[in-house]
């Protein structure tokens, strides 16, 4: 498989503290699923920010796309960020928006026709479970409905990859399961997932999956994860 | 890269708005009654100007000093004449001395009906034009019959007035422009404050793959809509004003002030005001946000 993404000796630094990520070099295959694990603060948060361009790192070399994001002019950073889907720890929903709104606005965004919205919205709606509450404002569903909207929201347009963080935090085991299971679905399709969690029990949910650890912003390679040792991690 | 509008509807809900959106509703409609008000108060001080401008560019007071009274009634008619059959000449017509004793009256009481006073003779002229030769010509056949006869050009009397007009005008013009600067200060902390509210979301969206220019519209179509919102009525209310003081100006029965009209364009100009200072608005909202925007990843 082509890699859809590169790193190369990043770091990345805030302001003049010490280093939040050193010497990540990975590549992520086109297509595949990723667990990032590590204990809190390891910097899986701060990867992953790299890795939806919200953040440009301090130093190294990230190509994503088969190009260099590191110094991608801003103009060019929409038209890359429409190709990543990202499922936000804190969901990010807009709370003044109802579900339907909030699970369109990536369209919307992309400047699809108002008629074209309807259907696949819905389809989203019925995918995560969320048919009747299409008009529901964010406050007012549970943490798991809400997690599985900006799930909704992150997958709406297909994105070449998917990148979310700690999916999982706000449910239930089994509202846990039936996430992962999405992801996986949107996975067969050909997406590329990146899922950080420190939910050690979701780990050999997806038998394919490839394991990055981090620890201490350094990455300590990639494994093949069939059959991860549930007791090998750290959960943090 | 597609930078389509995100629909109306859609797009407008995308920034929640709530108590902001009425104070500056609020701010327009006081910004734009003060400005319409000013820019009334300009285009009548304009009208005013050129209605005084035709009104005495060719009126003319021939003034005959002769002691001799007989002398003087004679020089007059014969002036009179003269003028009457001149080309340019729209009216001429000697001022009665009843006339004159009542314009002298305030001044002199019963004394100014006293035959004895060494009154001048005035021939009151409505020239076609005011130009200098026309009054030059005037001139010099008066001269030609009373050599003491004096011309006098209403429009030089009245020139201290023309220039206070004109300065008001000026001064109307001033206002406009800086309710205009305040509006677009207003309109800039208004983005900047929005910017700030809208954090959050403005994050989401470019996390989504928004562009700047999209961000931005949805903050220029909100600050439209409000200023078109605000300044319509705040320039209807003004209006109403404008007619009520126009009905008051009417009573006076002044002749100066009935030259404080506003022409119909003088009423079109007014009410395109809101929607000027409203793109006015949305330029500057959109140039706000768009520096702001350029600071971020």
């Amino acid at each position: 498989m082509a890699n859809i993404v590169q790193f190369e000796n990043v770091g990345l630094r805030y302001g003049t503290g010490t280093e939040t990520l050193s010497d990540v070099s990975f590549a992520l295959a086109a297509g595949a699923f990723y667990f990032l694990t590590g204990p809190s603060g390891a910097g899986k948060t701060s990867l992953l920010k790299l890795l939806y361009l919200a953040q440009r790192p301090s130093r190294g070399m990230i190509r994503i796309f088969g190009e260099d994001a590191v110094t991608l002019p801003r103009n060019r950073l929409p038209g890359f960020r429409r190709r990543i889907g990202v499922v936000f720890q804190d969901f990010r929903l807009l709370p003044h928006l109802s579900a339907y709104d909030n699970i369109a606005l990536p369209l919307r965004i992309a400047g699809i026709a108002e008629s074209e919205i309807e259907a696949p919205v819905r389809e989203m709606l019925a995918w995560v479970g969320l048919v009747d509450h299409g008009k529901a404002k964010p406050p007012t569903l549970s943490g798991g409905e809400q997690q599985r909207i900006a799930i909704a929201r992150a997958v709406i347009t297909r994105p070449e990859i998917l990148v979310a963080d700690e999916p999982t935090g706000n449910v239930d085991p089994d509202m846990a399961e039936r996430l992962l299971h999405l992801f996986d679905s949107l996975n067969r399709l050909g997406t590329t997932v990146v899922v950080a969690t420190h939910d050690f029990h979701l780990l050999n949910r997806i038998p394919n999956a490839r394991m990055m650890r981090l620890e201490r912003g350094r990455l300590n390679g990639i494994d093949g994860a069939t059959g991860f040792a549930e007791t090998g991690g750290e959960a943090g | 890269m597609k930078v389509d509008l995100i629909p109306i509807t859609a797009g407008r809900r995308l920034l929640d708005e709530g108590r902001h959106t009425r104070a500056m509703r609020n701010i327009m409609a006081i910004m734009l009654f003060l400005t319409v008000l000013a820019a009334a108060l300009g285009l009548a001080m304009f009208n005013a100007r050129g209605a005084l401008d035709r009104q005495l560019s060719g009126r003319l007071t021939v003034q005959i000093l002769e002691p001799n009274f007989d002398k003087r009634d004679q020089q007059a008619s014969a002036i009179v004449a003269k003028l009457d059959a001149m080309p340019g000449v729209a009216r001429v017509a000697a001022v009665s001395q009843a006339e004159l004793n009542r314009l002298l009256e305030p001044w002199l009481g019963g004394a100014a009906a006293q035959a004895e006073l060494p009154m001048p003779a005035l021939i009151d002229v409505d020239l076609a034009t005011g130009d200098a030769a026309a009054v030059a010509r005037v001139e010099q056949a008066a001269r030609a019959i009373a050599p003491s006869a004096q011309v006098d050009r209403h429009s030089k009397w009245l020139g201290p007035v023309h220039d206070f007009l004109a300065m008001l005008s000026w001064v109307a013009v001033a206002v406009v422009l800086l309710m205009a600067l305040a509006t677009t200060a207003v309109v800039l902390l208004s983005a900047r404050a929005g910017l700030d509210t809208h954090r959050q979301t403005i994050s989401v969206l470019h996390m989504l793959g928004s562009t700047d220019v999209q961000i931005a519209r949805l903050f220029q179509r909100r600050i439209a809509i409000d200023m078109l919102i605000g300044g319509a009525l705040g320039t209807a209310a003004a209006m109403l004003a404008i007619l009520f003081l126009g009905t008051q100006v009417a009573t006076l029965g002044s002749e100066l002030l009935n030259g404080l009209t506003l022409s119909h364009r003088g009423w079109a100009a007014l009410a395109f005001l809101p929607v000027l200072f409203a793109v006015i608005g949305t330029l500057a909202a959109r140039r706000a946000v768009l520096r702001a925007l350029a600071g971020t990843l």
